[in-house]
């Protein structure tokens, strides 16, 4: 019995706690490294010991790395972290069982983030089917865009070919037939959008003779769940092969890359157009709403000559915007003020001139696409958020804009292209 | 209403059918004259000239006669309004599409999207299909029509306008952006005659297999950080939303300045 004992009873040696307590013993480091693995209490719970965390510094100050081995790129100082380009993993569909065909709006011949939406759902339908399937993406026009792979396109059809350009619903009707017949893809998804998602996807489903769900916003391979009777009721039905869908139906593809393969389709017969473009028609930029207008000519403390300013907007077509600042001086009228206590902007580009960017203001042109800043000062916020700054006197740099604009106008006229208004 | 400048050489020969349907209102839905549809009649009225109305504008619905808010289309200076009879669970398009064959319209104009039943707008889509006659949707307005050749402002987003020439006989979708539709007279309306048409029409079964729910409110899309560290997603949500660091200009001529934003507003595609 007690052989047995001698096995279980904890036997204490107080000389070696005694040095392991006293830091400065000669022989504590050998005692204390002797168990470098876990240490359990006598109740049975782990033990840290705070003395080994960390390590001595250069200067002889003990330092402790929190982080977990996730400083990266510490030593290389502050800037080298915020310019990382992750490189993300590569998606490869090698000889796909059937194709998803995504038809995206391409505005101003980049994907919106409408068309990203779709690219993403189109990859849930994909990963809901069985077998591997591709996202082939069938872009009209001429193709601005570069991040086809980080947006999710498999496959790639560019049809940039004159005949695409411009209103041409019925040459590209002919062409997505085309499509449907070389890839007689599982689903067809289109933008339910005013920039010409709905008006092509209205058109093939009547062609192809497909019953579409339109304004569809919780898809799966299965079942369906669009808005009926004006966005007022749901209606849940069986996965249709074509399909428009809402804004925000899915989140976009954004942790991975794709091969965006370039592919070719045969002779598309050229259609006997029975719509015949004439182009866009010029209208007064300021009766069109400060919203919902594409070209914002904006104004802040940096313009003096606001005759100047009216004339820069007339002659390149822009609609008049405002800061805060110009509109509580009374040069502007309310309802032209941009920011967070005005308008909330959503145009593709806006040109600022003589603003600063106050938070407010910033976060108004939140959704702008491209900002052109004009401004003396280099260090500002809206210079910052600019695609293309120019620092110097506003005034100058609006007359010599006026003059090009007005040469550009001069010519267009004298070329006789400019459409009847 | 402005005194008619339309610019017609045949108006009284010109034939026009406006399908219209039930509206529903989107906020009390309460059952009304639907939006756009109301404002193709609008457009129909413009086209015909006032002095017509009744004659050469047709207003057309295919359903349920009894609908009371039908006559409230009769309303706006209408002699009568066309209705083809059939069950509400069929589908419209054949029987629309023999009538408008037989009828010899010229132009036939619709809404976008009806505001009751499936809203898919298709409907001008399968008509145009099924006559061979092209569609020109979400349209603004029609601003001439001479020798057959009709010019129509399409409505694109943003306020902008574009101009399509198209031949006769067209199908056209009617914008929110066209002109508001007049009031309606309630007098004129009880008063007009509902000239019936009793049509056959095949059920729609797809439709049958459906299901119909009020709107769910969609759940709005949250801003999903997806930072792996602490640091991260510190950064993430204190950070400015700024772009990646565009061209400053700086000791260049204001020349040079001016033609690099200029370049800019060309490659854009802004300047028109």
């Amino acid at each position: 019995m007690s052989a047995h004992n001698s096995q279980d009873l904890l036997r204490r040696d107080p000389r070696a706690e005694w040095i392991a307590r006293n830091r400065l013993h000669p022989l504590h480091g050998s005692v204390v490294s002797a168990d470098m693995g876990e240490v359990r209490g006598p109740t049975g719970l782990l033990r840290k010991n705070p003395h080994k965390v960390g390590f001595i510094g250069p200067n002889g100050i003990k330092r402790i790395d929190r982080l977990k081995g996730n400083a990266a790129g510490a030593g290389k100082g502050r800037r080298s972290s915020a310019a990382q380009d992750i490189q993300l993993p590569l998606h490869q569909v090698e000889n796909p069982d059937f194709y998803v065909v995504v038809v995206p709006d391409m505005v101003g011949g980049r994907l919106t983030a409408h068309d990203k939406d779709v690219i993403g759902q189109a990859h849930k339908l994909i990963t809901g089917a069985e077998g591997n399937g591709a996202v082939l993406a069938v872009c009209f026009g001429q193709s601005k865009e570069e991040h086809f792979d980080t947006a999710g396109v498999d496959r790639l059809l560019l049809l940039e070919d004159e005949c695409y350009e411009g209103y041409r619903p019925e040459q590209r009707l002919a062409a997505l037939v085309q499509v449907e017949s070389a890839y007689k893809p599982q689903f067809w998804l289109f933008p339910d959008s005013v920039n010409g998602g709905s008006d092509l996807g209205s058109r093939l489903a009547a062609r192809i003779g497909e019953r579409p769900a339109v304004q569809a916003w919780l898809v799966d391979s299965d079942s369906t769940v669009c808005r009926g009777a004006g966005g007022t009721t749901d209606i849940t039905r069986s996965t249709p092969r074509l399909l428009m869908l809402a804004e925000e139906c899915a989140d976009p593809i954004d942790e991975t890359r794709h091969e965006a393969l370039p592919v070719e389709l045969d002779s598309v017969p050229a259609v006997i157009a029975q719509l015949q473009d004439r182009g866009q028609v010029a209208v007064d930029p300021n009766a069109i709403s400060l919203a919902e207008a594409e070209f914002i000519l904006s104004a802040g403390n940096g313009i003096h000559n606001w005759d100047q300013f009216h004339s820069a907007a007339a002659v390149l077509g822009a609609t008049e915007g405002a800061s805060r600042v110009a509109v509580d001086d009374g040069f502007m009228p309310r309802f032209r003020q941009v920011g967070a206590t005005g308008t909330w902007v959503t145009a593709r580009v806006y040109l600022a001139v003589g603003i600063s960017g106050a938070i407010q203001h910033m976060q108004g042109i939140g959704q702008c696409d491209k900002v052109i800043a004009i401004n003396t000062d280099a260090g500002c916020d809206m210079v910052k958020r600019a695609a293309l700054s120019v620092i110097g006197d506003s005034e100058a740099i609006l007359g010599e804009l006026i003059k090009l604009a007005e040469d550009f106008r001069a010519q267009q006229s004298a070329g006789g292209d400019r459409d009847a208004a | 209403m402005q005194p008619n400048q339309f610019n017609v050489d045949a108006a009284n020969k010109l034939k026009i059918v406006s399908l219209v349907s039930v509206g529903k209102h989107p906020q009390s839905g309460r059952m009304r004259r639907a939006d756009q549809d109301s404002r193709a009649v609008e457009l129909g009225l413009k086209l015909t000239g006032d002095n017509h109305s009744g004659e050469s504008l047709v207003v057309l619905h295919a359903g349920d006669p009894g609908e009371p808010n039908l006559r409230s289309y009769a309303g706006m200076g209408l002699k009568s309004v066309r209705v083809l009879q059939l069950d509400p669970a069929a589908d419209a398009i054949l029987p629309l599409g023999q009538h408008l064959q037989q009828c010899g319209a010229d132009i036939v104009l619709t809404g976008v999207r009806a505001e009751s039943g499936e809203s898919s707008g298709m409907v001008p889509y399968q008509l145009a299909e099924k006559l061979g006659w092209p569609i020109v949707p979400r349209v603004a307005d029609i601003v001439s029509v001479k020798g057959g050749v009709a010019e129509v402002l399409q409505a694109l987003p943003r306020g902008q306008r574009r101009s399509v020439m198209v031949k006769l006989p067209f199908i056209a979708s009617v914008d929110s952006a066209a002109p508001e539709a007049r009031q309606s007279a309630f007098g004129p309306a009880s008063r007009a005659l509902m000239d019936i048409e009793v049509v056959s029409a095949s059920v729609d079964d797809v439709r049958q297999a459906w299901e119909e729910a009020a709107a769910r409110k969609r759940p709005k899309r949250l801003k999903v950080v997806k930072a792996k560290t602490a640091a991260e997603r510190f950064k993430a949500a204190t950070a400015k939303s700024q772009g990646d660091g565009g061209k400053v200009m700086k000791n260049e001529s204001a020349a040079e300045q001016a033609q690099a934003i200029f370049d800019l507003l060309k490659e854009e595609g802004v300047l028109r």
